[in-house]
């Protein structure tokens, strides 16, 4: 019990940075405008009749997901903040588990991502998106998964990392190809076998396609933009979560104590 | 009432004049990854409940690395690390119930208020259950918060946000948040480097008045000498390894000797009785009488000849450093 309590205060520690940080709050609303109404509209009129489906749908949970997954990734490296500015050691030496803490991040850095992509629903409604009430149902415990996900990865990704400096460096080189390698933005049912061979092994894919999967279903254009079935890739998430959540704590753990 | 508690075990337990170290530390060893040398290499020492024990050393000495590993955020190489009886390693979670630790550098979360930081550390050592609010937490915790500000005398300033506290109120911050879980031991990692003068006094005022309240066992690190003049014992670290350990006054006593100024208007009269007297002296404008072992009474009594200067000079543990570490270098 006493565990599920440091949990909680250290995920709503991240949560109340964030709805503290006006910058962030701006940069959450801006974002989405920018990316479904600029970037989704333009290309809705230029290319939306040539692919013959909703571009503006396809967009949107293409940066659903991408956002979901990509913050909580990048939320993670708070910790190399915190390492930074000793507030870590604060942690490391409190008497829970290191599982808690790294759990505890996960879990606010998902309640950021969250908070962060709620006007992205917004304005996929005002955009008129094709989503229904059932549709948001399930978006949320797909929103939950996917979250975790970036979570699990960017556990994997910290223990690559010694600052800030090189962790944007790092995420840069990690999360750009994989907008591509993912079909953030355009279909990837025809890539050379080495670029299919990569996209199988982008987490970002599965997320997004987890999504889609959600949104198009019942669709016409379902087999048009969904790779895989949904239950595919919640399996395929699970499997690539234990892993790098397992191999991420435990790399983790140890570089903390072994230096 | 968990210090009195405590404080009653350990009467007991010297009483049967079984007194157990708090800290115990034998043959400590850590290397960093792709270091060449030991930063720590080979340190023993022990720290009874409820002293003041003060860490010394230059830059480098291996201070800093000591003290992460007793408080389990480095493991070491080798030796043996116990706390209140627990291990370091084996035992860490227990380790880190019974330490309280103020950091070298400040470990506070600037985004949050004072009070939110001291609630997060509550929750984090099974104090209390989460509460989004402080107006939700128990009445407890809220009462234990609003005495320690009031001793620390941090007050209501407790609750603004940490980034507009000046640094001594958050380093008073820090010490509430460390005393928070009535640790048996307080680790102080440099804690008065950054403060100005007013505040390094009012730190060490509200630390004495906690010693004496509490009983609670100190181990500091610090580049201020005089900060560990009043230490119960103090240990001496150069390139990691030990090179004094004692009280204050032995390791004083044994590298700084106590020294008299001397001068008369007879001078030849007098160096001649200073030769008789076989002390050790020297000439520099006045005669400066190494008093090894001696009381400048004794030296003085002995002397007829009319004095025109007499003083006295008391070593410093800040001179007793200095002249160990020049040791060293040589």
């Amino acid at each position: 019990m006493s565990e599920l309590n440091a949990v909680a205060a250290i995920a709503a520690r991240d949560l109340l940075k964030f709805i503290r940080d006006p910058g962030r709050l701006v940069a959450a609303v801006v974002f989405p405008f920018a990316m479904i109404f600029l970037l989704g509209g333009t290309l809705q009129l230029n290319l939306g009749k040539a692919v013959g489906f909703n571009f503006i749908a396809f967009t949107f949970t293409g940066f659903l997901g991408m956002t979901l997954f990509q913050s909580t990734a990048q939320g993670l490296t708070s910790l190399i903040d915190d390492r930074q500015n000793d507030f870590a050691q604060e942690l490391f030496v409190s008497p829970i588990s290191r599982y808690a803490i790294l759990f505890g991040k996960i879990l606010g850095e998902t309640a950021v991502a969250i908070a962060q992509v709620l006007p992205f629903v917004v304005f996929a409604f005002i955009l008129r998106v094709p989503l229904t009430p059932v549709h948001v149902a399930l978006l949320v415990p797909v929103a939950l998964l996917s979250c975790f996900m970036g979570g699990a990865f960017g556990l994997l990704l910290l223990n690559t990392m010694s600052d800030s400096r090189a962790s944007n460096q790092i995420f840069n080189f990690v999360f750009l190809p994989q907008y591509f390698l993912a079909g953030l933005l355009s279909p990837i049912n025809v890539l050379p076998w080495y670029l299919a061979a990569l996209s199988l092994i982008s987490p970002m894919r599965y997320v997004i396609d987890l999504t889609r999967g959600v949104v198009f279903n019942g669709t016409p254009e379902y087999g048009q933009v969904v790779l895989a079935a949904p239950a595919t890739n919640v399996a395929v998430l699970f499997l690539m979560f234990a892993v790098f959540m397992i191999l991420g704590t435990t790399l983790f753990v140890r570089r903390e104590t072994n230096r | 009432m968990p210090g009195a508690v405590w404080k009653s075990r350990r009467a007991l337990f010297r009483l049967g004049g079984l007194t157990t170290p708090v800290i115990e530390v034998h043959d400590l060893v850590k290397r960093y990854r792709k270091a060449t040398a030991n930063a720590v290499d080979g340190v023993s020492f022990e720290v009874e409940a409820g002293e003041f024990f003060a860490l010394l050393g230059p830059n480098g000495a291996g201070k800093t690395t000591t003290i992460a590993i007793l408080t389990t955020t480095l493991s070491p190489t080798s030796g043996m690390v116990r706390i209140s009886g627990h291990h370091v390693v084996r035992e860490a979670s227990l380790v880190r119930r019974q330490a309280g630790i103020i950091f070298q550098n400040q470990s506070l979360d600037m985004n949050l208020t004072g009070e939110e930081n001291v609630r997060i550390h509550a929750i984090l050592y099974h104090l209390y259950p989460y509460r989004p609010l402080y107006r939700f937490m128990p009445a407890a915790y809220r009462q234990q918060l609003r005495e320690l500000a009031d001793v620390v005398g941090l007050g209501g300033d407790v609750f603004k946000p940490v980034k507009k506290l000046s640094g001594g109120m958050r380093r008073k911050l820090e010490i509430i948040r460390g005393l928070m879980h009535h640790p048996q031991v307080l680790f102080l990692d440099e804690p008065t480097s950054g403060l100005d003068t007013a505040s390094r006094r009012n730190l060490w005022q509200y630390i004495g008045e906690l010693r004496r309240r509490q009983d609670i066992t100190i181990c500091l690190t610090t580049h201020q000498l005089d900060e560990a003049e009043v230490a119960d014992k103090v240990c001496i670290l150069d390139h990691g390894h030990v090179v004094a350990l004692g009280t204050p006054r032995l390791v004083k006593s044994q590298l700084a000797h106590e020294r008299l100024y001397i001068d008369a208007d007879d001078r030849a009269a007098l160096r001649r009785r200073l030769v008789e007297l076989n002390v050790p002296f020297s000439e520099d404008g006045v005669f400066t009488v190494v008093l090894d072992g001696r009381t400048a009474h004794e030296v003085v009594r002995a002397i007829d000849e009319p004095l025109t200067l007499l003083r006295t000079e008391s070593p410093t543990l800040e001179d007793a450093y200095l002249r160990i570490l020049a040791a060293g270098d040589e």
